[in-house]
């Protein structure tokens, strides 16, 4: 099955330094490697900050378009993996190997199954 | 015994089973229910004329086994899951082959990937107790919303929820791996516990004891016990619940809650004590010391003592201080003060108790007010006793339990 890890972060004003960053990309590397030679890995990005986000809403024939992220929570999408695995059992430990700190504080994975959409004829 | 007492004795014991074999082999809790449903009617239908068959719940699994692979040929659609029944058709025998080997049919460990699914981490609590009493204990819907005094269409809803949670998301149908295997016990356990103390004291409503959520919990901790045998701590919990239920008689007195210290000892069940006794004993023999076993001890201490000046406090006091060990609970915390109250001293358990409630943590805990009352009380300060039990009746929702603590205030005024 496919499944979506989807990255929440606590966003912090300050920058990680340097050699956190680093060791958070490592862990990010290692998981990125294992995945692609496993040959499960579907996809993988990073996402910049909830201050760089843009929110379109289309109703009544018109679009509001806003500033900033459509909802303010305490943690927020920082990035997020597609893996191909066995069950939900299976992605649970490749969850608990994805780091969770990219926006400075720790935050969580939540993990998504991705519906198959039938095919365009 | 007429063929439809039978079929509800065979369908009492042996339905948990069935199941788990049926949804082993068409991968969908569904369809494996809708089988063994038609396959209890068919039962009723053919048993009284045909007499009992000699082993009557291989008679069910086989039927079932056919109404499945009649459905999976009249559906014909292109399922996920269609190959893996189609699979086990071939494996198993062909449709009309009456004869299936009974051994191919019941794999040992079916239920126990059944639990293990059911009591998924992934599935919300309130899902894990009812897809376990509804599969593995065979109640009913009606039933199952009767015992938690919720209505009959949340309680289907909280099973269609889970179920399509575990299809929808990937939660296996497998016992888990070596290394997995004691977080997910842990779950499982806590299920099983769950049930048993929703019977045992009812978080609200008239009744305080529901016998049914008990027996059905101590069922399904035998069961786990015997499916997972070398765990120490499955006995723990099955002595913890023996031992709580043996009181079961003995709390409640005219529809009032009786105390620990002052239940009719005569009536507790000796049967259930000295088996939780010997599973306690057995436990701790084997080892290593967990929780439940910790508390089955405090509670086989309680069981032991012929009245309550012969409770050995200070013992059970050293057993919460390990416990606390496992479990920081605040709740535990309080048991642990109460226990030194009654051992080291009064003074020394309040103040330890009040370290436990400090910053308000337990303000919405009425067992915390009702502790507080009741040492109070002891030290003859009924001032501060009656402010605690007026603060705990206030928390309470539970009848029997507000009339006690009702009565307590009424006797210090």
């Amino acid at each position: 099955m496919r499944y979506m890890f989807l990255i929440y972060s606590q966003e912090q004003s300050e920058p990680l330094a340097p050699e956190q960053a680093q060791t958070l990309m490592n862990n990010h590397w290692a998981v990125m490697q294992d995945a692609r030679e496993k040959g499960i890995l579907v996809g993988v990005d990073a996402l910049k900050p909830t201050n760089t986000a843009t929110t379109v809403r289309v109703s009544g024939g018109g679009a509001l378009t806003t500033d900033g992220p459509f909802a303010e929570t305490k943690e927020q999408l920082a990035g997020y993996y597609i893996l191909e695995c066995k069950d939900l059992d299976d992605a649970i430990e490749w969850a608990k190997r994805i780091p969770t700190g990219c926006k400075g504080a720790a935050g969580c994975i939540e993990i998504r199954p991705v519906h198959d959409l039938p095919q365009r004829p | 015994m007429d063929a439809r007492a039978a079929v509800e004795s065979v369908f009492r014991q042996e339905s948990g089973r069935i199941v788990a074999t049926l949804i082993r082999i068409s991968g969908s809790f569904d369809r494996a229910e809708e089988a063994m449903q038609e396959a209890f009617a068919a039962a009723l239908a053919a048993w009284p004329a045909n007499g009992l068959p000699l082993n009557p719940a291989a008679w069910i699994t086989a039927t079932a086994h056919r109404k499945l692979i009649d459905q999976s040929r009249r559906e014909k659609t292109k399922r996920e899951k269609q190959d893996a029944l189609q699979y086990e058709i071939e494996t198993l025998g062909r449709p009309d082959d009456w004869e299936i080997d009974e051994t191919a049919m019941h794999f040992p460990d079916d239920r126990l990937r059944l639990i293990f699914t059911c009591c998924h981490p992934a599935l919300n609590p309130e899902g894990q107790v009812a897809l376990t009493l509804r599969t593995l204990g065979g109640l009913t819907t009606t039933e199952i919303a009767r015992a938690f005094l919720v209505p009959e269409p949340t309680l289907a809803q909280r099973l269609v929820r889970a179920k399509r949670k575990i299809q929808e998301a990937g939660i296996p149908y497998e016992i888990p791996p070596l290394p997995l295997l004691p977080g997910r016990l842990t779950s499982v356990q806590a299920v099983i516990y769950l049930i048993f103390n929703e019977g045992y004291t009812a978080g609200s409503g008239d009744q305080l004891v529901r016998l049914d959520l008990c027996a059905e919990a101590i069922r399904l901790g035998r069961m786990l016990d015997e499916l997972l045998p070398n765990e120490a701590e499955n006995l723990g919990l099955l002595a913890l619940m023996l031992l709580h239920d043996s009181r079961r008689y003995a709390r409640v007195s005219d529809s009032q809650l009786v105390t620990l210290e002052e239940q009719d000892r005569s009536l507790w069940d000796q049967g259930e004590i000295s088996e939780g006794l010997s599973l306690v004993d057995e436990a701790l023999r084997r080892g290593p010391l967990g929780p439940y076993q910790l508390q089955a001890a405090i509670a086989a201490l309680h069981a032991q003592a012929r009245n309550p000046q012969e409770t050995d406090w200070f013992q059970i006091a050293a057993l919460y201080g390990r416990l606390v060990e496992f479990n920081s609970s605040p709740v535990i915390a309080l048991n642990h003060a109460v226990a030194i109250a009654m051992s080291a001293g009064f003074e020394e358990g309040l103040r330890r108790m009040d370290a436990v409630g400090a910053g308000g943590k337990l303000d919405g805990y009425y067992l915390f007010h009702a502790a507080r009352a009741d040492i109070l009380r002891r030290m003859n300060r009924f001032e501060e006793a009656a402010e605690a039990y007026r603060r705990a009746l206030a928390l309470n929702t539970n009848r029997i339990e507000r009339d006690f603590l009702a009565r307590r205030l009424a006797a210090i005024k």
